[in-house]
């Protein structure tokens, strides 16, 4: 089991507040990312689920226990870290067994479970080797394996695969997921890629500035942001935001539509503008346009678009997926 | 890209660098060359470098005026004393600086260093008044006392620096892997300092047998170690040479052959940081 639950958590350092009031229910089993911002605060609430930093006000409940009194070892969850944080001075085999060998288990029984998480992550040719032997992509195989052998309630993920090249992480990420789905255990990683964040996640939550913005599913979250930070966070190009007239016009302080919800279309019809520059990626065009007073806006056409900079355009969002926003950034409900 | 290195270019510096290895060793190959000459043959101008008569009459000389394993048993003893008191101190304080900073733990670590800017002889009196009333004038407890205060800074500010080094992630991971504080010093911290450790105590030990203005200031005899054995063969009646050189080799002897089975660690200690 491995469910996690966050009571009124709060944090502060000295006079600043890091984490103001999480509330957050995270079942048994899923996969959870918690995004934002650097300096948002998803560390440190990894931290504090850890137990490496102590609440200053709230509940964390594992299990319905409440654990913000018990030791970090004692909560049941293992942790991989950014650095990977290996034992320099031991071995392959010693750096998984460590924590087995605290716990006290048997001999025999230690050999056995390294064995396997080593064989599970593709391990065991380099079960002898030290840490500084090994790339990266290795090592950080070795702080997963760390994590699984113990077999926790949960696996935590502070941001494990930023030290990566581009091409690795993509494979690491699939190779997180399917560890995760296979031994079904609950886990949390923080990350400050939304694209980590939307591939990976069951259910997202979005920090910023120490508050939980939105807890939702990946398309939830895309398809409904809660505020305009949401909305302008999640996606990649991001969503355009609209304020002044064009938003009155929709009863509303801001008005938000994502790229590939702009209609371009004929002569007349929506929004003037200008190509300041268009990108052509074979499968999709993205287009910047100077819209004057809305100013500029990203739309995308999927497949080949024969424009270029300088051309004219028109773009007219479609009704139906327009985000409206009030002056205190919430969405208004349709 | 990589800086291409020419063999023309290699031999240059290879040339350089042994040309500079040999003068700083000069000076010690001298006094040992000297102290295998006869006192005319050690004043002789042009001196003769190894084609004279080769004697060790300065040895026999040198240990039947004074008690060489009496001074070599004190620069143990002040040495090795004075360098495990200071690791003792040094290791928590620096532990605690480095897991456990406060905002005035750089003051502090500068204060400390500052007080090595001073000149020694700027307290040759009070401290010497001190220990005349305290009694601890040529005792070998005066002098650790000394040279442990003297050294104690720099050790800190050494393993501070090592501490530093060791990655706070990974005591983190200990914690979560279910080490008490004990194992994880026993486990994780231990086996990563160790060559710190080692380096800033050879480091610590060399320092304090080659220091001479306290020993010599503040021992006459009794706790004399070797350096006030060297100086005591530069006397009023006239310098000699060659006796000189000969009890200067035997009190560098230990502190050398101490140095050339450590020399690694010695280079990593020194560089620690500087090359990762």
């Amino acid at each position: 089991m491995g469910q996690i639950t966050l009571q009124g958590v709060h944090k502060s350092f000295g006079p600043v507040n890091i984490i103001k009031d999480a509330n957050l229910d995270i079942e048994d089993g899923s996969f959870v990312v918690f995004v934002g911002p650097s300096g948002c605060g998803k560390t440190t609430l990894l931290r504090l689920i850890a137990g490496l930093e102590d609440v200053t006000g709230g509940q964390i409940l594992i299990d319905g226990r409440n654990v913000v009194d018990v030791p970090p070892a004692k909560r049941g969850l293992s942790m991989v870290f950014q650095s990977y944080a290996l034992y320099p001075h031991m071995s392959v085999r010693g750096n998984i067994a460590f924590g087995l060998k605290m716990a006290g288990l048997p001999r025999a029984e230690i050999g056995r479970k390294v064995e396997a998480a080593a064989a599970t992550l593709n391990l065991t040719p380099y079960l002898d080797r030290k840490p500084r032997e090994l790339s990266g992509g290795q090592r950080q195989r070795v702080a997963i394996g760390r994590a699984i052998v113990r077999e926790p309630k949960a696996f935590l993920f502070d941001e494990p695969l930023s030290n990566l090249d581009a091409a690795l992480r993509v494979q690491m990420r699939m190779e997180v997921t399917k560890l995760q789905k296979q031994l079904g255990t609950t886990a949390i990683y923080v990350t400050h890629d939304q694209v980590e964040a939307m591939t990976m996640a069951d259910k997202i939550v979005v920090l910023n500035a120490g508050r939980i913005e939105q807890y939702g599913s990946p398309l939830e979250l895309y398809e409904h942001p809660a505020n305009i930070f949401v909305a302008g966070f999640i996606g990649s190009p991001k969503m355009n935001l609209i304020s002044g007239e064009a938003a009155a016009a929709h009863g509303a302080a801001t008005i938000g539509i994502r790229p590939e919800h702009l209609k371009i279309g004929q002569e007349g019809e929506g929004w003037p503008g200008t190509v300041s520059v268009a990108e052509h990626l074979g499968s999709d065009t993205f287009l910047y346009v100077d819209a004057g007073k809305l100013g500029v806006l990203t739309a995308r056409y999927i497949g080949e678009l024969n424009l270029k900079a300088g051309d004219r355009v028109w773009l007219s969002p479609d009704p139906a997926r327009l985000h409206r926003f009030d002056k205190d950034g919430g969405v208004i409900q349709a | 890209m990589a800086r291409k290195v020419t063999s023309r270019r290699l031999m240059v510096s290879t040339a350089a660098a042994w040309l500079f290895g040999f003068l700083i060793f000069l000076p010690i190959l001298w006094m040992v060359l000297t102290s295998f000459k006869t006192e005319l043959e050690a004043f002789a101008m042009p001196p003769t470098f190894l084609l004279f008569h080769w004697t060790t009459e300065n040895y026999a000389t040198v240990q039947s005026r004074s008690d060489y394993v009496h001074h070599a048993l004190n620069s143990i003893m002040v040495a090795g004393g004075s360098t495990l008191i200071a690791m003792l101190i040094a290791v928590p304080a620096a532990w605690s600086m480095a897991f456990a900073p406060t905002k005035r733990t750089k003051d502090i670590l500068l204060w400390m260093l500052s007080t090595k800017m001073m000149p020694p002889v700027g307290v040759l009196v009070p401290i010497y008044l001190i220990y005349r009333d305290f009694g601890l004038l040529d005792t070998r407890a005066g002098l650790i006392l000394i040279l442990c205060l003297g050294n104690l800074p720099i050790v800190i500010w050494m393993l501070f620096t090592y501490f530093k080094e060791i990655p706070k992630d990974i005591l983190e991971a200990a914690r979560m892997d279910g080490a008490t504080i004990g194992r994880e010093l026993v486990y994780v911290l231990a086996p990563m300092a160790v060559p710190g450790l080692a380096s800033t105590l050879l480091l610590n030990f060399i320092l304090a047998w080659n220091e001479a203005f306290w020993t010599l200031n503040l021992s006459t005899l009794d706790a004399a170690p070797l350096t006030v054995f060297i100086a005591s063969y530069s006397s009023p009646e006239g310098l000699f040479w060659a006796k000189l050189s000969a009890a200067s080799t035997l009190a560098i002897a230990p502190i050398i052959i101490l140095g050339w089975f450590t020399q690694r660690q010695l280079v990593r200690g020194l560089t620690f940081g500087a090359v990762k």
